[in-house]
């Protein structure tokens, strides 16, 4: 018994603060924003509210501006994902087959990221600025002063959701494309040159070795990748606030939502916005801690 | 091999959830500590510029008024009070009220009275003798239901259109008087537009696109419907409104296209260099023109078309929380706010005028005396954009809406958006 206590007392020991305080203010915190939810707690006075039921969610979902927070959400996750992959993919490739100065376009293209997005938002919005012809601005103006006049656009002021939406998520691609490629990168460096070596031996063109040899052995990088910049998209906030403002009904997404609604004191219906995009979260998460564990218990 | 690979995406990942989270980080409302029972807290969002300056201006009335107190600052920067809003909500919500705060004086105090988070001040009015000294249908304003609950500092404008005169004149416009309606505006536009100026009204986002509607709706309405419409008095699906909305959007026609982009300096800026005619704007731009030296010859103003004779105010106030922190010290902070002096000392630097009708004009620049004798003979009625006649939560619907309309033209849809935010709370 004793020996018992000693085996799996020190570690539990350890544990104990981290779980104390992951269960009260993560887990204990969800639960409390769970039951405002279900409350008629509209207004920041205090005391006792009633409780409604899913009331707060039916209202949210018939709600033509949430419902539009969540269109843009969805678009803003598959541009901003897609363009960063891509464009961390292929800084990955052209640093790992050897450029002289690996290590100064690293940092450049790492760099980026070590900008707080609130900064960066201030700097893309006056970048995008819509202005075209002779009052261009921002990027509108470098295209018109290139002489590439037919890529000035109105970027997200106007124009379908998708235009709209890969406007916001084009400064975050440039922010995180950077992380993607140092990810990859070092997917690439630890695959062991024998491989490298017997592809080639074996008589594999670059394309196959690529094809068949490298990237299979990528894949768990790219679902981390994946897991990463989808849970980063879905929580995005300070970037598209810094750029297009608060009330903003094109890019609005449902933090910049909740934000608004919670300025107003409405507090049961940010709860509710909130356990929306944890459930949005959850949804991505889950899977992949599921697998992991799979994964871990397999070997 | 394998491990070293594992451990690296490990770290890594880790990484990048360390700077997703880093950036959740919110700030924890910076309240000091209320160990001295002289300080009295004032919390503003008054942190630069001419606003910073009229808050130094009362500062030093209330330290030779109220000897016994210390001033202390709890400004919270940010435009028009988004961020500070957002501060003062946790600190309210929380128990931890300062000794007085700045909210826009009218129907955006709602909030704070629901929550019961402010006292009501009436009984402060008639020891101060403000029920005399404040214009009655300023204090008609303020009154729900036959309780105040804020003392005004200031007053601004917000029907005044800014033009250009040498713009004007390309075609053969002047500057100097106000188009009668409407549609004469929209006839002088098409005017500009024929004489070369391709976007004759500058205009910027949110609130600023929000101050046209309202001038719109105040020209084609008249003043009582149109206040009535913040009372849901005056039915928002009626066809004057249809008529008046139609306008806004013809109007809209003559504006800038990256007006969603931009800020009301950038859109006054568009005036002063010429590329544009006008822009509409509160009579905060007096003061943005006196600091940006632009001499009085190279601007006129006057109020919106169709709505002389109507002063759409918004006031700046001080409120009494419940439970603050040194009450008898915010008593005295109100008296300052309220007093003859104290208003002196605050307008004369922000670019607002008194609240108060008995100031001299003489004390003040040359906008603001034409400002003071509008307030004391025109028809007082509220705006929604700043306070006056919407609460936070309209007002958060309605900038939406028209960030809406901005995109889709959807004149049906704007309408029933803007009704349906007045019936929120």
């Amino acid at each position: 018994m004793h020996g018992r206590i000693r085996t799996w007392g020190p570690g539990a020991l350890v544990l104990l603060p981290t779980v104390l305080l992951l269960g009260y203010f993560v887990y204990g915190l969800i639960a409390w924003s769970f039951n405002t939810s279900l409350t008629d707690r509209h207004t920041a006075r205090k005391g006792p509210a009633d409780y409604v039921g899913l009331e707060n969610y039916t209202n949210l979902f018939g709600e033509e501006r949430f419902l539009n927070s969540l269109k843009n959400l969805g678009v803003l996750t598959v541009a901003f994902i897609v363009g960063t992959l891509i464009f961390g993919l292929l800084w990955a490739l052209l640093l790992e087959k050897g450029v002289p100065g690996e290590s100064v376009f690293r940092s450049v293209f790492l760099f980026p990221m070590a900008i707080s997005m609130i900064a960066s938002g201030v700097v893309w919005g006056w970048l995008l600025n819509p202005s075209q012809g002779d009052e261009a601005r921002g990027l509108n103006r470098l295209f018109s002063i290139l002489q590439l006049n037919f890529l000035e656009n109105s970027w997200w002021t106007a124009g379908s959701r998708w235009t709209t939406m890969m406007s916001i998520a084009l400064p975050a691609v440039w922010q995180l494309s950077g992380y993607i490629m140092a990810l990859f990168l070092a997917g690439f460096r630890g695959i062991p040159p024998e491989l490298r070596e017997a592809a080639r031996v074996d008589g594999a063109s670059e394309f196959k070795l690529y094809r068949h040899v490298l990237f299979p052995q990528l894949s768990p990088i790219a679902l981390s990748a994946l897991i990463i910049l989808g849970h980063m998209s879905l929580k995005l906030f300070d970037l598209i606030y810094a750029i297009t403002g608060p009330n903003q009904f094109r890019t609005e997404v449902p933090s910049i939502y909740m934000w608004n609604t919670l300025l107003r004191s409405d507090q049961a219906k940010a709860a509710a916005i909130a356990i929306v995009m944890l459930a949005v979260v959850a949804v991505l998460v889950i899977p992949y801690v599921a697998y992991t564990v799979r994964q871990e218990s397999n070997e | 091999m394998r491990g070293g690979l594992s451990r690296t995406v490990a770290v890594l990942s880790a990484a990048g959830l360390l700077a997703v989270s880093a950036c959740g980080n919110s700030d924890d409302g910076g309240s000091g500590d209320s160990a001295a029972s002289k300080d009295v807290t004032v919390f503003t969002w008054w942190a630069d510029g001419g606003e910073k300056a009229g808050l130094d201006g009362l500062v030093s009335t209330f330290g030779t008024e109220c000897k016994d107190f210390k001033f202390v600052n709890s400004a919270v920067a940010g435009g028009a009070g988004a961020n500070a809003k957002q501060v003062l909500a946790n600190d309210l919500s929380s128990g931890n009220p300062p000794s007085t705060f700045q909210a826009h004086a009218g129907a955006e105090l709602g909030d704070y009275i629901k929550a019961g988070q402010v006292d009501d001040v009436s009984g402060l009015y008639k020891e101060f003798g403000l029920d005399k000294a404040f214009p009655q249908s300023l204090i008609d304003n303020l009154t729900v239901d036959g309780k105040i609950y804020s003392i005004p500092a200031n007053v601004h404008r917000a029907n005044v259109v800014w033009a250009n005169p040498a713009v004007l004149k390309k075609a053969n416009i002047d500057g100097t008087t106000a188009p009668a309606t409407v549609d004469a505006w929209i006839a002088d536009m098409d005017k500009l537009k024929a004489a070369g100026v391709k976007a004759p009204l500058a205009i910027s986002k949110g609130f600023a696109q929000e101050m046209l509607v309202e001038a719109v709706l105040l020209a084609e309405l008249g003043a009582d419907k149109f206040t009535g419409l913040w009372k849901n008095e005056t039915d928002w699906a009626g066809a004057d409104v249809t008529a008046a909305l139609d306008k806004y959007k013809k109007l809209l026609s003559y504006t800038n296209s990256d007006r969603e982009a931009i800020d009301w300096p950038d859109a006054l800026g568009y005036v002063n260099k010429g590329q544009a005619g006008y822009t509409l704007m509160g009579d905060w731009v007096a003061a943005q023109q006196l600091a940006d030296k632009v001499p009085d010859s190279a601007y006129t103003y006057w109020p919106a078309p169709g709505t002389a004779g109507n002063f759409q105010y918004l006031a700046d106030s001080f409120t009494q929380p419940t439970g603050g922190k040194n009450p008898d010290g915010a008593k005295c902070w109100l008296k300052v706010v309220g007093s003859a002096e104290g208003q002196k000392a605050f307008n004369t630097k922000k670019g607002s005028i008194p609240a108060r009708s008995d100031a001299q004009p003489s004390d003040y620049p040359k906008y603001q005396q034409a400002a003071m004798a509008d307030w004391a003979k025109d028809k007082i009625v509220p705006s929604c954009a700043h306070g006056a006649a919407c609460s936070l939560g309209q007002n958060n619907d309605i900038l939406s809406a028209i960030s809406q309309f901005s995109g889709s033209q959807d004149v049906a849809k704007l309408q029933s958006a803007l009704g349906a935010a007045m019936k929120t709370s």
